[in-house]
């Protein structure tokens, strides 16, 4: 009989060594951003990282994020590996044209002589009220975009394998993280920031859906914190006699839509559950799918869940009440099944 | 004079290979949209933004840079392409949409990227400064001399994208050197009315970095400055930021009505050409008109063999559309 030692890591822990490791390995690998050098990160992904490699390698920049996020594209272009990190994805719009029109755009403008080896790492996400400033997902904003790779792990284990990926990859790909599964102790304590990585690296593939809750009467398709709640949503149901198969999507480019068809070919029913906002949005592109390739598997309309087409307010009650949680996927799964 | 004769000579066949270039565009550009002017018919479809009269700014400092510095241009890039030594043959046809464009058609004439010899553009004012101070960054931290240069409209010069490279550039002390080609108007405005400054040269105090002005287009003064900036860039003494009066002759693009200047502006500009002006210099060094003939005949004929080559080539297959969103040779 042997013991599977494990070692717990939050998931900035698990993302700042995934870039440390990776800094080891390759000295073209760099990182920029505001506050990742003594500070860490203010979502602490950079932790640890400028004392262990210095000013050169970890570096503070101004509040210019067309500069930095433009250079870390500059630099890819010369074989360098940037991790440029965007503080808060709300912050977009002042260097949007940086990540639309050159970062997407310059490899198939090139007729694919120019690569992009970068990371652009952003933390996503709301449930502790910081208005709509600074809690949106904006998943779809990004994943629209032809040209870009767009992740969205949500545990510890695949914020550092996916990472590695990341790296690796010779495309730009949107890191994006989920500030609450950080494992911060100024944020909401939760189980599931906190999770089993292997300190050796290892890489989990972008583009590669994960089955982590198996059953047969439903398909529940979350993406990072809605994941989480469909997971507790699942096993809620699970006392009621309703079987879940959760999806945990992690990738929204390159999408794997395969496993989500698969799955649905076998529980004939889809909930697609989403932090960011319902119209032209994730639940609506999956949606889309499983009718164009699946629909005659189906028994049951697709439900949707997502934040209803409102910013997300401030107050608790109210940001409460239009981001989905385990009580609203539970009810939903609830009518469909026993409609 | 300042300069080496070798590179006076260098700045003069380029010079006039650029001026062919664009001349020869312009009539190219018309063909098919004649008698009603279409601009997504014919050999050349699109927009369509050409330099002739903007020599001396590619030149200028293209005299003193390599094969491993990094140019970025603009919407009107063909004289800093040409300047940079991009692969006239494959910059052509990828002009014309064709296969064996330097993007395989993907890009047409505001989107051209030469790998070999470091060489981008794009068509959103300010954009390409943040990826020069991307490629000083690079040179920076590999240990090499290389330096990055921008070209920039003045019109750019009021983007925030400006600001922040400079201000970022001369933080990290950075190999940038940006060059700003005064032109007169941003499109159809005219400098005075969107510039609280007469001179962006004097920006380059915001960011306590090297300010230089290129009075009267110029291409030995610009010659001059430019190797003042390339040699401290080079030496790791930070950024510069280069200003030339220089002048269009022709509209914002092709087809631009120029309602917004008077009939005699172009002529008058023309009576100070720039290539009059170096053709003179070289005369009075000596250089045989043999010798300037030789060199006129060689860009005559680069620019022929360029075009040449765009019409043989073939048009890309229409599924080549799907290919090259990413980057797939690792898979």
């Amino acid at each position: 009989m042997s013991t599977v030692h494990r070692r717990l890591l939050t998931g900035n822990k698990a993302m700042a060594e995934a870039i440390a490791q990776e800094m080891e390995r390759d000295e073209n690998v760099f990182v920029m951003g505001e506050d990742v050098g003594a500070y860490g990160g203010i979502f602490g992904s950079a932790e640890g990282l400028h004392q262990r490699f210095g000013a050169e390698r970890v570096r503070d920049t101004p509040i210019s994020e067309t500069a930095f996020i433009g250079a870390a594209i500059g630099a890819a272009a010369e074989g360098m590996r940037p991790i440029v990190e965007l503080m808060f994805v709300d912050f977009f719009g002042v260097c949007m044209d940086q990540i639309y029109n050159h970062m997407a755009k310059i490899h198939y403008m090139s007729g694919g002589n120019v690569k992009l080896p970068m990371v652009l790492m952003t933390a996503v996400g709301g449930g502790y009220s910081d208005a709509a400033q600074h809690s949106q997902t904006l998943y779809a904003t990004f994943a629209h975009m032809p040209g870009l790779k767009v992740v969205a792990p949500a545990t510890p284990y695949d914020l550092k394998g996916m990472m590695v990926s990341a790296i690796r990859d010779d495309n730009p790909v949107i890191f994006m993280f989920h500030k609450t599964l950080q494992g911060l102790g100024w944020m909401d304590q939760l189980d599931y920031s906190v999770g089993h990585v292997p300190e050796e690296e290892y890489t989990v593939p972008l583009g590669k859906a994960n089955v982590v809750r198996e059953g047969k009467d439903v398909t529940i398709v979350g993406i990072q914190m809605t994941m989480h709640h469909a997971v507790e949503a699942a096993n809620q149901l699970a006392v009621e006699g309703i079987e879940a198969e959760v999806i945990d999507l992690r990738s929204l480019v390159p999408l794997d839509k395969e496993t989500i068809l698969n799955s649905v070919r076998k529980t004939h029913r889809l909930l697609v559950v989403d932090e960011d906002y319902r119209s032209y949005g994730m639940t609506a592109e999956i949606a889309a799918i499983v009718a164009e390739e699946a629909l005659y598997d189906l028994e049951d309309p697709i439900l949707r869940l997502a934040v209803p087409d409102v910013p997300i307010p401030y107050s608790r009650p109210l940001e409460q009440a239009i981001v989905p949680g385990v009580k609203e996927i539970r009810k939903a799964v609830e009518q469909l099944v026993r409609h | 004079m300042s300069i080496p004769l070798e590179k006076l000579k260098w700045m003069y066949e380029t010079m006039v290979k650029i001026r062919l270039y664009e001349e020869t565009m312009v009539q190219v550009y018309m063909e098919g949209k004649n008698p009603v002017f279409n601009i997504g018919a014919g050999t050349v479809p699109g927009e369509m933004h050409l330099a002739a009269g903007q020599e001396p700014a590619a030149v200028g400092i293209g005299a003193h840079l390599r094969k491993e510095d990094t140019v970025t241009a603009p919407h009107r890039p063909h004289h800093n392409a040409i300047a940079k030594g991009v692969d006239l043959n494959r910059m052509t046809a990828e002009i014309f949409g064709k296969e064996t464009g330097l993007g395989k058609g993907k890009g047409g004439h505001m989107h051209l990227f030469d790998t070999d010899v470091k060489f981008s553009c794009g068509g959103i004012v300010a954009a390409g400064i943040p990826h020069a101070v991307g490629a000083a960054l690079a040179a920076k931290m590999k240990g090499k001399d290389w330096v990055a240069v921008a070209f920039i409209g003045e019109g750019a010069a009021n983007a925030g994208a400006f600001h922040e490279s400079l201000n970022l550039a001369a933080v990290w002390k950075l190999p940038l050197i940006v060059v700003v080609e005064d032109n007169s108007y941003g499109i159809s405005v005219p400098k005075a009315v969107s510039t609280a400054v007469p001179f962006n040269a004097e920006r380059a105090s915001a960011y306590g970095i090297a300010g230089y002005y290129v009075r009267n287009n110029d291409p030995v003064e610009m010659y001059r400055v430019s190797e003042d900036a390339v040699k401290r860039a080079r030496l790791g003494e930070g950024p510069a930021l280069i200003e030339i009066e220089t002048y269009r002759y022709l509209g914002h693009f092709q087809g631009d009505p120029e309602v917004y200047r008077g009939r005699d502006e172009v002529p008058a500009l023309r009576e100070k050409d720039p290539i009059v002006r170096v053709k003179s210099l070289l005369v009075e060094e000596g250089v045989a008109q043999g010798e300037l003939n030789a060199m006129e005949t060689r860009a005559r004929r680069a620019v022929d063999e360029a075009y040449q080559f765009a019409r043989e080539s073939a048009y890309p297959h229409p599924g080549a559309a799907l290919e090259d969103v990413f980057d797939l040779s690792a898979q």
